[in-house]
C-alpha cells in the first residue's frame, strides 16, 4: 500500500512538472494566456458594443427597452431627415477645413520649431499645452472668449478701431461654424506640429547641405527633400487628425450644442442628442453607424500610408 | 536614433547662411504669433478666474487683460459650494484605476505579441491597431445600453471598465515599440539559465522598458483625465461626475453663466495634467511621436 502510494506520487508530480514545462515552452499557449486580459476587455467593451451598435441601428430600442427589429426603418427615416443631411455636410465641411488648416499651420510650426531658436526645448514643451489640457476645459475658455458681450476679441478689435459693434460669435450660423473650426484647429495644431517635427528630425542634414551646394533654393529644398521624406509620417498624422476631427463631440457640445438651428451639429453630437437626452437609442445608433464608411476610408488610407513607410525605410517587417 | 545623432552632430548646420534680420522675419515673428495664439486662452482663463465679478463684467474702465484686485472668491465658491472636490476625487480615482488596469493588460499583451510571437501574433497586432481607430463617438450608444443592462449606470466602475477600450490599444501599441528595441539575446541568455517566460518579463523586460512604461502610463492618465463623452453618458448624479462633466453640466445654470467659477474650475481641472506634463515632457513627446512612428 505504502509502496504503491510511494510509487504513484512522484509519477504524478513528474507528470505535472512535464505539463508545466510543456506549457511554458509552448509559446502559443503562453501567448494566449498573456493576451487574455487585454483581449477579454477589448472583446467585451469594444468589439461587442461595436456589433451591438450595428444591431441597435436596426431596432427601435429606447433607453428603457431593448426594442424590436425594424429592418432599415431607422436608416430610411434618416435618409428623409434634412437635419441628418445637414449634420453630414457640416461634419464633412468641419473635417475638411479644420484638417487642412491644422496640416498647413502644423507643418509651418514644425518647420519653425526645427530651426535653431533660443529656449528650443522650452518652446517645444509649451507648444503642446493645448493638446494636453482637457478639451472640454479649454473649450470653456473659448466659450468665454466668444461671449457676445464680454468677448476679449471684440474688445481688442474695438480698441484698435477696426469694428464698431460687437461680434456675435456663436449666434449666427456662419460665425458659429468659423468659431468652432478655429477652436478645433487651435487644439489640433500641437499634435500635428510635434509629430511632424519628429519626422523632420529624422531627415539627415547632409541632404540639405548637398542640395544647397548644388544651388537649390529654400523652396526647392522643401519641395524635393522635406516633403518627400515627410510624406509617410504626414499620411499617418493626418489620418489620425481626420479621424478625430470627424468624430469630434466635446468642442461642439460645449460651444454650441449644435446650434444655432443645427448649423454646427456634427454627426456625433446629433447621435448623442437623439440617443441620450432624446432616448431613441436605435435611431442614434443608426446615425453613429453611418459614420463607419467614412472611418473605414480613413483607415484604409492609414494602412497604405504605413505600408509605404516600411518600404521607404527598408526596415525589417 | 541615427537621425537624432546626425542632427546633433551638425547642430547649427547651415544656420550661418541665414542673416539675422531675415531670421527675425521668417522665424521669430511667426513663432511668437503661434505661441501667443496657442497660449492666450490659458492666460485668459487664469486672469478671469482671479477677477472679482465687478471687474469681470466691466470692459470700459481699465484693461481687461490684467487683474486689478485679485480675489480667490471663485475658487472658494467652487471648493465649498459645489461638488467640485468630489469631481476631482472621482477623476483622480477613475484615471488611476483605468491607467493601471490598462497598463497591466497592455504589458502582457505587448509582450505576447512582440516577444512570444505566438501563432497569429501579427494579425493580433493589427487588430489592436484597428481597435485604436474605433472612436468613442460610435461606441457610446451601445455601451450605454450595456452599462444600463449590467446595472453599472451612474457608477464609477462603468468608466473604469470602459476607458481601457481606448487605453489598451494605445498602450499596447506603444509598448510593442519599446519591447522591439530590447535585444533578443538578453532573453535567450535568461532562457538558457532556466528562467521562465514570466520571470523574463518581470526581471528583464520590464526594468529595461521603464521609460516606455512611464510614457504609456502618464499618457493613459491624461487620456482618461480628458475623457468626456462616456462620462457624460454613463454618469447622472452629481457626486459621481468627473471634472470635465461636472464643470459643464453643473456650473452652468440655465442662461446665467458664472464665468468666474467656470474659469476657476477649468483652471483647476487643467492644472494636474499640466503639472504632470511639466515633469514628463520628454516622455509625452516620445509617446506621442512613438505611437505615430511605429
Amino acid at each position: 500500500m505504502t509502496v504503491a502510494a510511494h510509487g504513484y506520487a512522484p509519477a504524478a508530480s513528474d507528470r505535472w512538472r512535464r505539463l508545466a514545462l510543456a506549457f511554458s515552452d509552448s509559446r502559443n499557449l503562453l501567448g494566449l494566456v498573456f493576451m487574455l486580459p487585454a483581449a477579454a476587455l477589448l472583446i467585451v467593451f469594444l468589439a461587442y458594443p461595436l456589433g451591438l451598435g450595428l444591431w441597435l441601428g436596426f431596432t427601435d430600442a429606447n433607453l428603457g427597452s431593448t426594442g424590436r427589429f425594424t429592418g432599415i426603418a431607422n436608416y430610411l427615416s434618416l435618409a428623409g431627415d434634412p437635419v441628418y443631411w445637414l449634420s453630414v455636410s457640416n461634419t464633412i465641411l468641419y473635417t475638411v477645413i479644420a484638417s487642412a488648416a491644422k496640416f498647413f499651420l502644423g507643418l509651418w510650426l514644425a518647420l519653425l520649431l526645427n530651426q535653431n531658436v533660443p529656449f528650443k526645448a522650452f518652446v517645444r514643451a509649451i507648444v503642446l499645452l493645448p493638446w494636453i489640457v482637457p478639451t472640454v476645459l479649454s473649450a470653456i475658455a473659448f466659450w468665454w472668449i466668444y461671449d457676445t458681450q464680454f468677448s476679449v476679441i471684440t474688445w481688442a478689435l474695438k480698441g484698435l478701431g477696426l469694428i464698431d459693434g460687437s461680434i456675435d460669435f456663436l449666434g449666427n450660423g456662419t460665425n458659429a461654424r468659423i468659431s468652432v473650426i478655429v477652436a478645433n484647429v487651435w487644439r489640433g495644431i500641437p499634435f500635428v506640429a510635434i509629430s511632424l517635427l519628429a519626422g523632420l528630425q529624422t531627415i539627415p542634414g547632409s541632404l540639405y547641405e548637398a542640395a544647397t551646394l548644388d544651388g537649390a533654393s529654400s523652396y526647392q529644398r522643401f519641395r524635393y527633400i522635406t516633403l518627400p521624406m515627410l510624406t509617410p509620417i504626414i499620411a499617418v498624422v493626418m489620418t489620425f487628425s481626420v479621424l478625430f476631427t470627424f468624430t469630434d463631440f466635446q468642442l461642439i457640445y460645449v460651444l454650441t450644442r449644435g446650434g444655432p438651428v443645427n448649423t454646427t451639429h456634427l454627426m456625433a453630437t446629433l447621435a448623442f442628442q437623439r440617443a441620450i437626452p432624446g432616448g431613441r437609442l436605435g435611431e442614434g445608433a443608426a446615425l453613429a453607424s453611418s459614420m463607419i464608411p467614412f472611418l473605414v476610408a480613413a483607415v484604409m488610407f492609414s494602412y497604405y500610408g504605413l505600408q509605404r513607410r516600411k518600404w521607404q525605410q527598408g526596415t525589417r517587417d | 536614433m541615427i537621425g537624432r545623432k546626425a542632427k546633433a552632430a551638425d547642430d547649427g548646420g547651415m544656420d550661418y547662411l541665414t542673416s539675422l534680420p531675415r531670421k527675425v522675419v521668417t522665424v521669430y515673428i511667426p513663432l511668437a504669433i503661434f505661441l501667443f495664439v496657442l497660449l492666450f486662452p490659458f492666460y485668459w482663463m487664469a486672469v478671469t478666474s482671479f477677477k472679482s465679478n465687478a471687474e469681470l463684467y466691466d470692459l470700459k474702465s481699465g484693461n481687461p487683460l490684467w487683474v486689478v484686485k485679485p480675489t480667490l472668491q471663485h475658487f472658494k465658491h467652487l471648493l465649498f459650494q459645489t461638488s467640485y472636490p468630489d469631481w476631482m476625487w472621482n477623476t483622480i480615482l477613475i484615471s488611476t484605476v483605468a491607467t493601471f488596469l490598462s497598463l497591466a493588460a497592455s504589458v502582457a499583451a505587448a509582450y505576447a505579441i512582440e516577444r512570444l510571437r505566438f501563432r497569429g501574433a501579427q494579425p493580433t497586432g493589427l487588430a489592436i491597431f484597428l481597435a485604436y481607430l474605433v472612436p468613442p463617438s460610435i461606441l457610446f450608444i451601445p455601451l450605454a445600453a450595456m452599462v444600463l443592462k449590467l446595472g453599472l449606470f451612474d457608477t464609477r466602475a462603468a468608466l473604469m471598465l470602459s476607458y481601457p477600450t481606448f487605453l489598451i490599444p494605445f498602450c499596447t501599441w506603444l509598448l510593442m515599440g519599446y519591447f522591439k528595441s530590447i535585444p533578443f539575446e538578453l532573453e535567450e541568455c535568461a532562457l538558457i539559465d532556466g528562467a521562465s517566460r514570466f520571470q523574463i518579463l518581470v526581471r528583464i523586460i520590464l526594468p529595461l522598458s521603464v521609460p516606455g512604461l512611464i510614457s504609456a502610463g502618464i499618457f493613459a492618465f491624461t487620456l482618461s483625465w480628458n475623457e468626456f463623452i462616456y462620462a457624460l453618458t454613463f454618469i447622472s448624479s452629481s457626486e459621481n461626475k468627473t471634472v470635465p462633466v461636472g464643470v459643464i453640466t453643473e456650473l452652468v445654470e440655465g442662461d446665467v453663466y458664472h464665468w468666474g467659477p467656470l474659469m476657476a474650475g477649468a483652471l483647476l481641472g487643467s492644472l494636474p495634467v499640466a503639472i504632470l506634463y511639466s515633469f514628463f515632457v520628454e516622455h509625452y513627446v516620445s509617446s506621442m511621436t512613438g505611437a505615430v512612428k511605429e
